[in-house]
């Protein structure tokens, strides 16, 4: 009976599977070629084609008015948006719970965003954000297309407070080069996942430039060979940002006010969390063939012997930033610029001294997962060099590991009665802004009335290092640290500033030495001289 | 000089000191540039080749007891003060004056009472101290695992595996000096690799064995 019954399951599931396979080959030939630019990186088609719908046919006069059109879809994006820090810029620490973020955080770069908004907030994933009393309320104000642009023509200009042109305009001014506004209805009809360019934009030009600000972040991630980062070199995985940095409603994950020290959970293949951007939410807790290279993980983040140097690319990163020298003019009487043989900005009337660095190696740090991260309101120690986010963990601190650091040498006006960092007005067509004026008695005065905040009048620089987590251009493992790195006794190893714990290789006991040796020359010794005097009492004796 | 000939030291033995002699040598050479007294082969390779003697050797430990106890040879190794003294005045006085050694070796007593004394030291003393600490050493990304993270710290275990490391260092060159101190310089050497020991005729021992291969050999 049962041999003879009709499976019919199998017919059913065989024709499935030949329908599916059909589907699937269908899919995959391109339906033509008016497809949108696939986002870099190589992203799953989308499931709309934007340049049918008619809200996106254009004109726009602005960027808002793109925004306006995206949100009649996507109904829940803005208020997404206005949730991140991408759009507040402000940010409580999971730890500490402090109130940082942009706005809050003091740094030793440009300074603060206070009194020169326009400038700063190019990067602000909004629009308009000129003054402090910018509205975080209003939803039409988010900039979509500066992450979801996919033609790489959208460009935030510098000084309008994020938005794009709209007008034909010379830039530099005085170049006699016209740059035309993006055309925004063929960049609305084409949007898409973030590729690397959007993200690059901001995150890539942090400090004011390529390179400038992380180390491990620049314009060379664009397209890196694979030596410069293993993941996202087309000859490697080709993977762009936020196939690590996974977002969950416009979240984005991965923060360094609070970066994970130490993942236990390891895989997150299903992104059940969309939290982790860590190595161990792909590669897992054991990665390595190697099991004593394994139990290393325990003490040591990957990334200390997996990024052995940074600002790799070719591209030098600012390593100092000196402001006090800030202000000099030349012999004609004009504002000082020097550039170094590589064309690098060395010094700048506007910004005061700086040095760069490529294959930079990193300083090496216990971190637990605590950032004390020092805000502009804060009282400072002026009497040593500052820490303005001081890493936390030590070797008897199991939940720290061992992290590669770019530490930025900086050297800022603080206020030297009220001791606070201050706050420093650069930017703006005004007779107080430092560039243009030179003048840090007005500009630090007009920054602080601005912020609102006590000054005392007086003003001093201050030295401060920032701690900036590398984390990015990860090489191939060939070029990995080696073992001996760090287990030597050479003053060069790399973790010869990490003393509190005992390293094989680097680490011993006087006196085990002393008296080991001693007992090794001893018996050579013995051995040597009762050998010798066998020889001559057997001369004598025959 | 006429000689008779003991077969004292039998295949499987040989075996084991000569392997053991080397693993020790790798040993000694890979174990102080870990300890980063010099630089040979790389931190790395000289931990795995550490690590791959540690093991081997240990492995032929485990032959080597089982021997021992099978053959009955571990009482080769049961120590005796007696005529201690005798081989201390043999070593200071008597081996300048071409004065007979006071110990005849035989198939039942292959060591003098300083040997025994010695190596029963290095059983005893050194090996527990050298193993223990390098088992600790090696485990130590398991400590945790094995609940004894709290018993332990990695200096002082590295510590006493160093200070083992130099007293066995120090035993091999005492070890390999009187080697020298047979009849002939190599006679020793010669003995153990051959396992026939020459035995001088001139001054017969008493309780010796007279010649031939003894029974019961592995």
């Amino acid at each position: 009976m049962g041999r003879r019954t009709f499976d019919w399951r199998r017919w059913i599931g065989g024709a499935l599977i030949l329908a599916t396979s059909m589907m699937a080959g269908a899919a995959s030939t391109p339906a033509g070629g008016d497809l949108p630019v696939a986002a870099a990186g190589g992203k799953a088609a989308s499931t709309a084609d934007h340049s049918r719908f008619k809200e996106l046919q254009g004109p726009f006069e602005s960027g808002p008015e793109v925004t306006k059109a995206c949100l009649a879809c996507h109904n829940e994006a803005g208020h997404q948006v206005m949730k991140s820090v991408h759009w507040t810029w402000e940010a409580i620490s999971p730890t500490t719970g402090k109130k940082l973020g942009k706005q809050h955080a003091a740094n030793n770069f440009c300074g603060s965003i206070l009194s020169n908004e326009p400038r700063c907030t190019s990067c602000h994933a909004g629009y308009g954000w000129t003054d402090k009393n910018y509205d975080f309320t209003n939803q039409n104000n988010v900039d979509c297309l500066a992450c979801h642009d996919t033609t790489t023509t959208y460009k935030k200009i510098a000084t309008d407070a994020g938005h794009p042109l709209y007008a034909p305009r010379e830039l530099p001014k005085g170049s006699g080069r016209i740059v035309q506004p993006p055309d925004l209805a063929r960049i609305a009809q084409a949007v898409g996942k973030p590729g690397r360019h959007n993200c690059g934009a901001c995150h890539f030009n942090g400090g004011g430039g390529d390179a400038v600000k992380h180390g491990d972040l620049d314009s060379s991630l664009v397209k890196p060979p694979k030596h410069v980062d293993v993941h996202m070199s087309p000859d490697g995985e080709n993977m762009s940002c936020a196939d690590c940095h996974t977002f969950n409603a416009h979240q984005p994950s991965g923060s360094r006010y609070a970066a994970t020290a130490k993942d236990t959970k390891g895989l997150d293949m299903k992104h059940e969390d969309h939290k982790r951007a860590t190595c161990e939410s792909c590669h897992d807790l054991r990665p390595h063939k190697n099991e004593r290279l394994d139990n290393h993980a325990r003490r040591v983040a990957c990334q200390t012997c997996h990024i052995p140097e940074f600002a790799r690319g070719g591209i030098a990163t600012k390593v100092l930033w000196d402001w006090s020298t800030g202000g000099k003019r030349g012999p004609d009487g004009k504002p000082l610029f020097i550039q170094d043989d590589h064309g690098h900005l060395i010094y700048s009337a506007e910004k005061g001294d700086f040095k760069y660095g490529e294959n930079v190696r990193p300083t090496y740090k216990w971190y637990n997962g605590v950032v004390h991260q020092i805000a502009l309101t804060d009282k400072i120690d002026d009497s040593k060099i500052l820490e303005l986010n001081r890493v936390e963990g030590s070797a008897s601190d199991p939940n720290a590991r061992i992290w590669p650091f770019k530490v930025m040498v900086g050297k800022q006006p603080y206020d030297p009665v009220n001791k606070t960092l201050v706050v420093n007005h650069v930017y703006g067509q005004d007779d107080t802004a430092f560039w243009g004026n030179f003048d840090y008695a007005k500009s630090i005065k007009a920054g602080m009335d601005y912020a609102g905040l006590p000054y005392s009048g007086q003003f001093g620089f201050i030295e401060t290092r920032m701690n900036w987590f590398i984390t990015h251009m990860v090489a191939p493992k060939e070029d990995a640290l080696k073992c001996r790195d760090c287990h030597t006794r050479s003053e060069d190893g790399r973790l010869a500033g990490i003393t509190d714990l005992y390293l094989p290789g680097r680490d011993r006991n006087g006196w085990v030495d002393l008296l080991g040796g001693l007992a090794i020359i001893g018996a050579i010794g013995a051995g040597s001289i009762h050998g010798i005097a066998r020889i001559l009492t057997r001369r004598k004796g025959h | 000089m006429s000689a008779n000939r003991i077969y004292i030291y039998k295949r499987y033995e040989r075996f084991w000191h000569w392997s053991q002699a080397l693993l020790i040598i790798v040993m000694m050479i890979t174990g102080f540039e870990i300890h980063g007294s010099y630089t040979l082969l790389g931190f790395r390779k000289a931990v795995d080749a550490h690590t791959i003697a540690a093991w081997t050797l240990l492995v032929i430990w485990a032959f080597t007891i089982f021997w021992q106890f099978t053959t009955g040879e571990w009482r080769q190794y049961v120590p005796s003060m007696k005529n201690v003294s005798a081989m201390v005045l043999y070593y200071t006085v008597g081996i300048f004056k071409e004065m007979p050694h006071p110990f005849r070796k035989t198939t039942v007593q292959k060591h003098n009472p300083l040997q025994r004394l010695a190596y029963l030291a290095l059983l005893a003393f050194i090996s527990p101290l050298i193993w223990g600490s390098g088992l600790l050493y090696l485990f130590y990304g398991n400590w945790a695992q094995l609940g004894i993270d709290e018993m332990f710290s990695l200096e002082g275990v590295a510590l006493v595996h160093t200070a083992g490391a130099f007293m066995i260092t120090a035993f091999f060159f005492i070890h390999v000096y009187l080697t020298t101190t047979g009849h002939t310089i190599f006679a020793h050497i010669k003995a153990m690799i051959t396992g026939w020991e020459e035995v001088d005729d001139d001054h017969p021992p008493a309780a010796a064995e007279q010649g031939g291969r003894t029974p019961g050999a592995a």
